[in-house]
């Protein structure tokens, strides 16, 4: 049966995807255990759960990538193998992954194309006539010719989606495909769902945050440690507020813990939006003045970085951070975030300007100090890339954990590493950070995200920190693990330990900091006090700088 | 300048660079799928034997060149069970392949042709009436063995292929990253594969050219590291074949300027006059090196779903 009957058949009674207990062992665990679940057609599905909880994989097996050991899967009522990414797009089962799929050096329609063989000749006019057609169902305006890697994330979102529906013609499949978007993104992706939704397409989708699947969903789903622990169906979904829903996803994904959980100001911040966190007692009342309140701790003078094909640079940029608080940055993804991050950790030479960090009682010039300087200054910094510039994947937990002190007693003495200290301290540490690891010998690139960041977040924040850079540090993390994060840089901070955090999330920013810095095209073009109008005054300047 | 040495030195460069080319042709296919062809050495090794073989067998130089493609793409066979199907690390198995050629065929040629030291003939080229007779680029342009023109031919063919067809496309974005081809429905190992052997097939034709035309016969290690000037010139030119073509023109003057030189008797010590070609490449990569692009994923086995 091919994709286009698949689709038709909307009145046949059959339902689009039915996937009948699917199972898959991977090693050391059970990633699907048992899975029962169906797609509709015209339908949004959403499926929520952890870190871990199996979504990933279930996507895998949705997709071809991955072959389930037990199980059976139906499209359109015939049971089918699936055992290819070519025979799921066979079928009409288009995939947006998690991870960019699209080929950086490529143009917008030779990434579209990709995957036609037939023919001798490249058909770039049927290409052309195919992406007018979705892109116009999208309502997005696409530039064929432009090369994927220098769009903006929020525009590689849309590739990437009209790329899965180029041959997804019955069935739509997102892994967290809000999670590098800006708001103004996400709010065009729903709208976006909703179009297609109206053709008749299946639309599977995956997402950490509660609101956007009560918002955009027709079915929640709900798993938990590779089983199905519960499903909400459409008629309930619509007709329960969005606070109940809330309350009863949570008591599904957590059981028992969701009591305790419950109580956490986050959740309902990020449901309702416009719920204004408390006033931060470090904010200060000097609104819009833009000074810290305490004793400063990093100043940045005038930083500049030059321009480069890839980068907007840093332009004259001035901050001042104080000791004890959270420094929010705020701003469109690929506005000079990582460069900031990289300059304050000392991992880009700036062209220009100062940096001088507080030690001992007075400012020391740190702009032409490297990491290794900074880092034992107590200036520390999570990287946002982190299997790839944060950890050693091929190498354990407990080496990755001491990786920034090699040399260093206790973990060497005389230049000879000493495995029992190594090894107790890995286990100490596991156990404060619940880090989930088989053991600390296990290879950390084995781990998942959120297990990983617990990790590194444990390694840089150890011996004496005193200013810790993070880039997006809970990106990726499910609402446990994200809220472990936070409460840890909130303790710190208590404790006089400053923090510069850079996020996509606002909601984030706003329930963490005192102070926020909303940056675009490398300048910081206003530095925002938290209080009740603060997200709207950042949007603002985020969109401000957007008409620049 | 006479017109003789003109004609030589043009003849020369164009002899030398023909076996660069099409070896450097093949390294080139290979890495834009994201596979790097160490053994690309070997592979011309083999092609240089199974030519010469195939043509002292046969008597026809065309023969001898099917034989030393076939050689080589066998050669290349095995970088693809190992390194694309099983995958191996690439620069180890074209180590192995290297080493292995060079013994094959030294232990072959030690064993068949010790004591004989067969010649084969002149290798064929055109003689049109009026054109060949216009003095330098009568020779130059329109007297080359015909190996040469189909050499000139293929450098265009790939760069047409690599650039219009979805099979080039398919090399192009394999290169960079076999997650998104394999996703798009592309069998990322058929791709590998194919690219790989048609390193193998035409480093094998690179080689047959250095024993059936510029040689005429076989002589055990006779590619003398053109494997890897050519490895060099395919990173250096970027993925496009008139760059190759190009650079192995520039690397093929230089040797025919030293055999120039040397043939008119300028009073420069050997040594340093045999070194200039590849003095000439390490110029232009200190001067070109700098910006040079390789794939994203050159040299890194893809395993479905692995992270």
């Amino acid at each position: 049966m091919d994709a286009e009957a698949i689709r038709s058949e909307r009145d046949s009674g059959t339902p689009l995807i039915e996937l009948i207990g699917i199972t898959k062992r991977c090693p050391g665990v059970l990633a699907n255990d048992d899975i029962t679940l169906t797609v509709e057609r015209g339908e949004v599905h959403c499926l929520l759960g952890e870190n871990g909880a199996g979504k990933s994989t279930l996507i895998s097996i949705l997709s071809g990538m991955t072959v389930p050991d037990a199980g059976m899967i139906r499209i359109g009522g015939t049971e089918t193998s699936m055992d290819s990414p070519r025979h799921a797009l066979d079928l009409g089962i288009g995939t947006v992954y998690q991870h960019a799929t699209l080929v950086p050096t490529l143009t917008v329609l030779e990434n579209l194309i990709l995957g036609n063989t037939t023919g001798v000749r490249l058909n770039e006019a049927e290409g052309l006539r195919r992406l007018d057609e979705l892109a116009s169902i999208l309502g997005a305006d696409v530039d064929p010719n432009a090369v994927a890697g220098n769009l903006a994330l929020d525009e590689q979102q849309v590739i990437e989606i009209i790329k899965a529906l180029w041959k997804g013609k019955a069935a739509l499949i997102l892994d967290e495909p809000t999670s590098m978007l800006t708001p103004a993104g996400v709010g065009e992706l729903a709208n976006m769902l909703q179009r297609l939704k109206g053709t008749g397409l299946g639309i599977v989708f995956i997402t950490h945050m509660l609101h956007e699947a009560i918002e955009m969903g027709d079915r929640v789903t709900v798993l938990r440690q590779g089983r199905v622990v519960g499903t909400i169906a459409p008629a309930e979904l619509r007709s329960t507020d969005p606070e109940r829903l809330r309350e009863r996803i949570v008591e599904i994904m957590f059981g028992e813990e969701a009591n305790e959980l419950s109580d956490v100001a986050e959740l309902h911040v990020e449901a309702s939006g416009s719920t204004s966190p408390d006033e931060p007692d470090s904010g200060g009342s000097s609104d819009g003045q833009g000074q810290p309140a305490g004793e400063p701790i990093l100043k940045l003078e005038r930083v500049s970085l030059e321009p480069s094909q890839s980068s907007h640079g840093l332009h004259e940029v001035d901050l001042t951070i104080a000791e004890g608080e959270i420094l929010g940055v705020a701003g469109v993804g690929g506005n000079g975030q990582k460069e900031l991050a990289e300059v304050l950790a000392g991992q880009r030479p700036i062209d220009s300007g100062s940096i001088s960090l507080r030690h001992n009682g007075a400012f020391i010039q740190i702009g032409r100090l490297g990491v290794h300087s900074r880092h034992e200054m107590g200036l520390r910094y999570l990287s946002d890339d982190r299997r790839g510039e944060a950890v050693v994947g091929t190498m354990s937990v407990a080496i990755n954990l001491v990786l920034k002190r090699i040399g260093k007693p206790p973990f060497w003495k005389r230049q000879i590493i000493q495995h029992a200290e190594v090894w107790q301290h890995a286990e100490a540490v596991i156990k404060e950070f619940d880090i989930r690891t088989p053991g600390p010998d296990t290879n950390i690139g084995k781990l998942s995200g959120g297990n990983i960041q617990k990790a590194i977040l444990a390694r840089e924040t150890a011996s004496d920190p005193r200013i810790v850079v993070y880039n997006k540090p809970t990106h990726g993390l499910d609402i446990r693990t994200s809220l472990a994060v936070r409460e840890r840089i909130r303790q710190m901070a208590a404790d006089g330990v400053s923090a510069v955090v850079i996020s996509n999330h606002l909601e984030e920013l706003l329930d963490l900091c005192g102070r926020i810095a909303v940056v675009s095209k490398g300048r910081i073009v206003g530095i925002v006090e938290n209080g009740p109008n603060a997200e709207r005054r950042i949007g603002d300047l985020m969109v401000g700088a957007f008409a620049l | 300048m006479s017109e003789a040495l003109i004609t030589a030195l043009l003849v020369g460069a164009i002899a030398a660079s023909v076996p660069l080319m099409l070896a450097g042709l093949g390294e080139l296919i290979s890495e834009r799928a994201g596979v790097l062809n160490v053994g690309l050495e070997g592979m011309m090794l083999m092609g240089a034997y199974g030519g010469f073989v195939v043509a002292l067998a046969t008597g026809s130089t065309w023969m001898g060149f099917v034989g030393g493609a076939v050689a080589g793409g066998l050669v290349s066979l095995v970088m693809v069970v190992l390194c694309v199907r099983w995958g191996l690390d690439q620069i180890v198995v074209g180590i192995g392949i290297l080493l292995g050629a060079e013994g094959l065929t030294s232990l072959l040629h030690a064993a068949q042709f010790a004591n004989t030291y067969p010649r084969l003939g002149k290798a064929a080229a055109p003689s049109i009436p009026w054109f060949s007779d216009i003095p330098v680029v009568g020779r130059v342009v329109f007297g080359e063995p015909y190996m040469v023109y189909v050499t000139l031919i293929a450098v265009f063919v790939a760069g047409w292929v690599l650039r219009k067809t979805p099979w080039g496309l398919a090399i192009r974005a394999t290169g960079e990253s076999p997650e998104a081809v394999d996703a798009a429905g592309v069998n990322v190992v058929l791709v590998r594969s194919l690219a790989t052997l048609s390193a193998g097939v035409l480093a094998g034709l690179g080689g047959a050219y250095l024993s059936l035309v510029s040689s005429g016969n076989f002589i055990p290690l006779m590619t003398g590291g053109r494997g890897f000037m050519a490895l060099v010139l395919a990173m250096l030119a970027r993925g496009r074949p008139i760059w190759l073509a190009l650079g192995a023109l520039l690397f093929g003057f230089a040797t025919a300027l030293t055999t120039a030189l040397q043939i008119f008797g300028i009073d420069i010590r050997p040594e340093i006059v045999n070194s200039l070609p590849f003095v000439v490449v390490l110029v232009v990569l200190t001067l070109f090196g700098r910006d040079d692009y390789l794939p994203s994923s050159l040299a890194l086995p893809y395993v479905r779903g692995e992270r």
